[in-house]
């Protein structure tokens, strides 16, 4: 990946961050933490990588995201929004009766989701079905899904595995965002779903390891997904829950809590700092 | 009496599948291992290339036949009753049902009338889970003729349906020449102005047996088919409660949040009169043979007799 593109990703993950503390911060409530551990690979799929048209969100060729782990929204909402598919204001309306942008994401409400997900295990079986669409209608679009590592201790995300890698699905990619904790703790320690690697390679898939906050690596894992003949590619990114905001970073208690006031102006001076240093 | 044609009605879907799939190229079938029992095995053999099994995977199964919904394919869904909405009611509820996607949910061997595999595959629950689903049409055929109709009525709607077959082959008392099925409007079978049977899928044939034997007591019962459960015929059941008085439902199903239930709250709520419930009464079934067992649960005509004679002495 050129310097240029990075710096301009980079800048625009940044973005997405403080739209994912805006948005959680004025809704009172949402999951930051793993928001902001997937929204460096959310960034580079809509802004680098996926065939998308905020213009035509229904393009019956469009590459397809499912966002799996529902509960990360902001960091999608953040995403959409930026890319044009509906106005950066309704971040401020997040989960507010009526609103566009609802908890976990809706299909039907809001332009851009192409699926409504949010009880885990089940968004990788749609992504499947589009993936699986695409070879019968013989399109030439990609299916990209992305997975907590929590997630995957529902037994669904297996039947989803070995599904896609019985029909050879190599249309279909799917990012397992590691950063290693769940709401009741570690992974590990809840009910570890380790090694998550070798998993994927036993139900069939094409695995690539990368560290999810590298976009020279993120870029090359899906770059090589595309690549990749006869298998579906699972790509299992290291990241870091909270990554970007000091005082949630890898801190189990930010998965589900919305910062208050002060919290807000620290976060958002964090992340307009590291703004000002990119565009320096 | 001439001989009555007897046929299963998930033969009749498996039949009407392929029917459809000759007409619609973008249809899609699925099962869940079970394609011989269900009879979308007649699909398969026909359009192998728009057949999928997902195996013994029900909750996969349905996520993705969500998946191929969105991208404009009509997908029908299968597996028995049990697995279809008990299993995924969840992925039912939140990936075909709140999207609101263009699913049709096949499932077969619903009920008591599975016979010998007893308990654990009779599944009499499945309406009252499929009918807290926001916008989801529930259709109980009662014979293949009106079997056949409701699974075209279904291709042709957009949206989620579920679809409710039998395992037992049944009487066809419908005339496949002159039938006509439109979703959520009921039929008079029978008129009537002491009693009304309201019945669904099976227990109809059952009701209309019930209709002569009451008439010989000299009770005039009408009778109903309530094919689509949800959205249900408001002004049929409302107009035979004005005008008869007495209701009794009928269903091969538990008499907790079926039929009974759906039938119940719209005269409640509109024409408040007795209305007593045949159905399976708050048990689980049992192995034994299908016709047997379907009498030892009182799913039977003459229950519906009984339970006429209580509805009138209730008036």
């Amino acid at each position: 990946m050129d310097a240029v593109t990075k710096k301009q990703l980079q800048i625009k993950a940044c973005t997405v961050r403080m739209g994912v503390i805006e948005g959680v911060f004025n809704a009172k409530s949402g999951h930051p933490g793993g928001s902001l551990s997937v929204a460096d690979i959310l960034t580079y799929l809509y802004f680098d990588h996926m065939n998308v048209d905020p213009k035509n969100p229904k393009d019956e060729n469009r590459d397809r995201f499912v966002l799996s782990k529902g509960h990360t929204a902001p960091a999608l909402y953040a995403v959409l929004a930026n890319k044009g598919f509906f106005p950066v204001s309704e971040i401020k309306n997040l989960r507010k009766p009526g609103a566009m942008l609802q908890g976990h994401p809706s299909m039907n409400r809001t332009p851009g989701v192409d699926m409504s997900t949010g009880s885990l295990g089940q968004g990788i079986s749609t992504a499947v079905g589009m993936a699986l669409a695409g070879k019968l209608d013989k399109k030439d679009y990609r299916v990209y899904t992305v997975l907590g590592d929590g997630e995957i201790e529902e037994g669904q995300v297996w039947e989803a595995a070995m599904f896609a890698a019985a029909k050879g699905l190599d249309n279909l990619c799917a990012v397992v965002d590691n950063n290693n904790l769940q709401i009741d703790g570690s992974i590990a320690e809840v009910n570890s779903p380790y090694p998550i690697p070798e998993k994927f390679s036993a139900f069939g898939w094409n695995v690539i390891e990368i560290y999810g906050h590298s976009f020279d690596e993120i870029d090359a894992a899906f770059k090589a997904a595309a690549e990749f003949k006869g298998k579906p590619t699972a790509i299992i990114a290291k990241t870091v829950k909270g990554k970007g905001v000091s005082f949630m970073e890898d801190q189990c208690s930010w998965h589900g809590t919305a910062p208050n006031a002060e919290q807000y102006e620290q976060a958002m001076n964090e992340l307009k700092a590291q703004l000002a240093e990119l565009e320096a | 009496m001439a001989d009555v044609i007897k046929t299963a009605t998930r033969e009749a879907y498996g039949k009407a599948l392929v029917e459809l799939g000759e007409k619609d190229e973008s249809l899609i079938v699925m099962d869940a291992d079970l394609a011989a029992a269900t009879k979308t095995g007649m699909f398969k053999k026909a359009f192998p290339e728009r057949f999928f099994d997902a195996g013994i995977a029900e909750c996969n199964m349905v996520g993705v036949a969500a998946g191929l919904a969105t991208t404009g394919h009509t997908v029908f869904a299968s597996s028995f009753a049990m697995f279809l909405a008990g299993r995924a009611f969840e992925q039912v509820r939140n990936t075909i049902g709140y999207p609101h996607l263009n699913v049709k949910l096949g499932a077969t061997h619903a009920g008591i009338s599975v016979g010998e595999d007893g308990a654990s595959h009779q599944c009499c629950e499945d309406i009252a889970l499929m009918r807290t689903i926001p916008g989801m049409t529930i259709i109980n055929p009662a014979d293949d003729v009106e079997a056949r109709a409701a699974v075209f009525a279904a291709a042709e709607y957009e949206g989620p349906v579920y679809l409710r077959f039998g395992r037992l082959a049944v009487p066809r008392f419908n005339d496949p020449d002159t039938y006509e099925f439109e979703i959520g409007k009921g039929i008079e079978l029978a008129e009537g102005s002491d009693v009304t049977i309201v019945a669904t899928g099976l227990m109809v044939n059952e009701a209309m047996i019930a209709k002569d034997m009451l008439k010989e007591e000299g009770i005039s019962a009408r009778v109903i088919n309530i094919h689509t459960i949800k959205p249900i015929d408001k002004e049929i059941i409302l107009k035979a409660a004005e005008e008869t008085g007495a209701i009794v439902t009928a269903e091969e199903h538990s008499i907790i949040g079926g039929l009974g239930s759906a039938v119940t709250e719209v005269v409640c709520e509109g024409k408040p009169v007795p209305v007593v419930r045949v159905g399976v009464e708050d048990k689980f079934g049992g192995s034994g043979p299908a016709v047997e067992m379907l009498k030892i649960y009182g799913l039977c005509a003459s229950n519906i007799v009984e339970k006429a004679k209580k509805a009138v002495s209730m008036k």
